[in-house]
């Protein structure tokens, strides 16, 4: 073999070197979600440093919305969340509201929001902010099928990610999933709040509880795929398993021993 | 009626004011062109831009004058004559007619350019230089001239060997004001377009400058000698603005804003590369660019924090810093941060203002806290504008609908919670507005609205008639 081509064949060896290290470099921090089995798929929680996504239908969008917030609110420990927004989104989804934001136990001081006029700031914008080791992560939030949105750029919102160990996170509302660098990929759908308590069979204009999700993990770099009904804790932030009851259906008994038990000690 | 002339015609004895057939009989083939003061003007402000070159502190004088202080310049360009020359000269070569003079008050160089252009005069011999000049070289206004010559006061020697009284008795105090200033008793300061930068530090270049690389790195440097002479005083730059003076004339100026006191020549290099890169319409070289200004219009004292104690304060500056560079490359106003607001109107409880001046307040935000134990009252997404559903009409007067059309599709409640009854602020004069009862309802796909009924049930919503209509119904928000 010649000079010229070991010392290539090295120069490539040492890159591939470089972008394996890259990864493996925030690979073990890991933030544990709440929901038993979805932490064990994903090896312990939601990996930090990483690009995630987050796919809905048009009118799910809220519900996504609110699973993007929970993991935000995971991973971000009390740093500064920047959520980059399209114009055009707003206009079909709403806007987000930190009323509801503190409504489900999340602080809204620590929201910066960008207003993007269009996909290409957008993307520059976000690709910009996970490259800021201040955040805690970055949100983006786009609406429909996006051209822009290839494969590179996907790549570049990665890179950025695992330099600067900001999580990344795509809400794309009306968008189809398509190949992309994402470490996990969900389709989020709305779940219906628990049916009514059992003493209370026919009762459907019960009350609600906790917001729920149907989400299904589609794409998932170090693990296997599912499908869970999580639900979110406004009080504990956090996710957790269903909860068959909104709320509990009697009260819990108390701690009353069996009267043989207490008979037995009267005699001894 | 003749609005301008040039020179020729003026030689020829054409005069403004003249009736155009009265021109025209005076000379058949003249050209007449449309008088368009909006145009003059701009020319103007862009001539005003131009001669920012010579000193920061430029004043217009419409219709066609120009005030330039050059107090502590002119040694910048070789002395005042060499200055007025230069000026000049450019002018000229642009295609205008110039005349210039200078004086110790703004009022004896104007009164000059009217009649000696060209002339410099030294401080103290304001009098007797436009001694010799007619009245009407002060430019006071039609009514005052011709009565200073209808009293016989040809020239301003004339009414200045008058005592002041006797002037301000007959013409005013204010024109004996404007006289005082043309002989150089007194002086009132111009009025410059721009407020002066706090700090200024220029380039000049020989040979024009077109290149991207040579602008950034002429910016660049200028930032490090920016910086360093704020440095001196403890300064940082809250608002600067880089000027770039092409060699046809033309300037283009380029302002970027800051949430903090920049303090590092680096910061100020990438937020203006970010700002040049996001131009909607870019910078235009032309010919070159023969002098680029950088100056700090806004400055702070800095305080100097100290960092290595408080991780916090370090990230804080990062994020400052952040939103400074998206600010720069997509408008301060597209960043933004959240302000709780006193009112329980959903739409109006939550301000959102400027990331880069409200960042600071919006971190110490008092919100409201919520319930323990209790599910979202308030949605996640909310409309700007509420949008109306179609509810079919046979429902409980005062209750939810058990089905609805929003947004062409049809949605059966499957669970109700409210209402929740949010009236209006009546002590705001902004039109009677309705009481609203608002319902957290789920559809039979597990979806969560936040609906309302615009208005009491027979109580607030009346038809033409004045009898009781049924209220509206909107959605105006959706839960996670």
């Amino acid at each position: 073999m010649s000079g010229a081509r070991t010392s290539a064949l090295a120069t490539l060896r040492g890159q591939i070197e470089r972008i394996e290290t890259a990864e493996v470099v925030h690979q073990h921090d890991r933030v544990a979600l709440g929901h038993g089995e979805i932490d064990r798929v994903l090896k312990g929680g939601l990996a930090r440093a990483a690009v995630h996504e987050v796919f809905c239908e048009g009118r799910q969008g809220a519900a996504a919305t609110g699973f993007v917030m929970g993991l935000a609110g995971r991973v971000s420990a009390r740093r500064p969340l920047l959520w980059v927004r399209q114009d055009f989104s707003e206009v079909e989804a709403g806007a987000l509201s930190m009323s509801g934001l503190v409504e489900l136990g999340l602080d809204p001081r620590r929201v910066v929001m960008v207003r993007a006029a269009d996909v290409e700031s957008a993307l520059r914008t976000s690709a910009d902010a996970l490259a800021c080791d201040a955040l805690g992560a970055v949100v983006l939030e786009l609406w429909g099928d996006i051209r822009q949105f290839d494969l590179v750029a996907s790549r570049k919102l990665t890179l950025a990610a695992q330099g600067s160990g900001v999580t990344g996170l795509m809400l794309r509302m009306a968008a189809q999933p398509l190949p992309s660098t994402a470490e996990t990929r969900w389709m989020l759908r709305a779940a219906h709040s628990p049916p009514g308590s059992a003493s209370m069979p026919a009762a459907p204009w019960s009350a609600w509880g906790a917001p729920r999700f149907d989400a299904e993990l589609l794409r998932n770099r170090h693990g296997p795929c599912g499908r869970w009904i999580m639900e979110w804790n406004c009080d504990e932030c956090q996710f957790s398993e269903p909860s068959t009851y909104s709320q509990p259906v009697a009260a819990a008994p108390a701690h009353r021993p069996d009267p043989a038990v207490l008979q037995q000690r009267r005699a001894g | 009626m003749i609005h301008a002339v040039d020179e020729t015609a003026e030689r020829l004895g054409l005069y403004i004011g003249q009736p155009l057939a009265n021109a025209r009989a005076m000379c058949p083939d003249l050209k007449v062109f449309d008088a368009d003061v909006v145009a003059d003007a701009k020319t103007l402000s862009d001539i005003a831009d131009w001669c920012d070159r010579f000193t920061p502190l430029v004043a217009l004088d419409p219709p066609h004058g120009l005030f330039l202080d050059i107090t502590g310049c002119a040694h910048l360009f070789g002395g005042e004559a060499a200055l007025l020359q230069t000026l000049v000269r450019a002018l000229a070569r642009q295609g205008f007619a110039v005349s210039a003079a200078i004086a110790g008050t703004s009022i004896c160089a104007r009164t000059l350019t009217r009649q000696a252009s060209g002339t410099i005069v030294a401080d103290g011999g304001e009098g007797a230089a436009i001694d010799r000049f007619p009245v009407s070289a002060l430019g006071a206004g039609e009514a005052i001239t011709t009565g200073l010559r209808r009293a016989g006061l040809k020239t301003i020697g004339d009414v200045a060997s008058r005592s002041p009284s006797e002037i301000t008795a007959r013409f005013g105090a204010r024109f004996s004001t404007l006289l005082a200033h043309a002989l150089g008793q007194g002086d009132a300061p111009i009025n410059p377009r721009k407020p002066l930068p706090d700090y200024i530090v220029e380039k000049r270049f020989a040979e024009p400058i077109a290149t991207d690389t040579m602008i950034a790195m002429t910016l660049s440097r200028l930032a490090d000698t920016l910086i360093a002479s704020m440095e001196k005083q403890g300064k940082g730059a809250r608002r600067l603005e880089a000027a770039f003076f092409r060699t046809d004339g033309a300037v283009r100026a380029i302002m970027v804003e800051t949430g903090r006191p920049v303090t590092r020549s680096a910061v100020i290099d990438r937020l203006f590369r970010e700002r040049l890169d996001a131009l909607a319409d870019p910078l235009d070289p032309g010919f070159g660019f023969d002098m680029v200004r950088l100056s700090a219009s806004r400055t702070e004292i800095v305080v100097q924090e100290q960092r290595d104690l408080d991780a916090h304060v370090h990230d804080n500056d990062e994020l400052a810093a952040l939103i400074d560079r998206i600010a720069a490359r997509i408008g301060g106003k597209r960043v933004v941060v959240h302000l709780p607001e006193d009112t329980h109107i959903p739409e109006s409880a939550v301000l959102a203002a400027p990331a880069q001046h409200h960042l600071a307040a919006a971190m110490q935000a008092e919100w409201p806290v919520r319930t323990e134990s209790e599910p979202p009252l308030r949605p996640l997404r909310l409309f700007d504008k509420p949008e109306p559903i179609k509810v079919p009409f046979a429902t409980v007067p005062d209750g939810p609908p058990h089905q609805f059309t929003w947004r062409r599709a049809l949605h059966a409640v499957v669970r109700v919670e409210g209402p929740e009854r949010i009236a209006m602020e009546w002590w705001r004069q902004d039109g009677k507005q309705l009481t609203r009862d608002y319902f957290r309802i789920e559809d039979a796909e597990g979806l969560r609205f936040w609906i309302f009924r615009d208005g009491l049930y027979e109580g607030e919503v009346f038809d033409g008639d004045g009898k009781p209509a049924s209220p509206g119904w909107y959605v105006h928000g959706l839960f996670a």
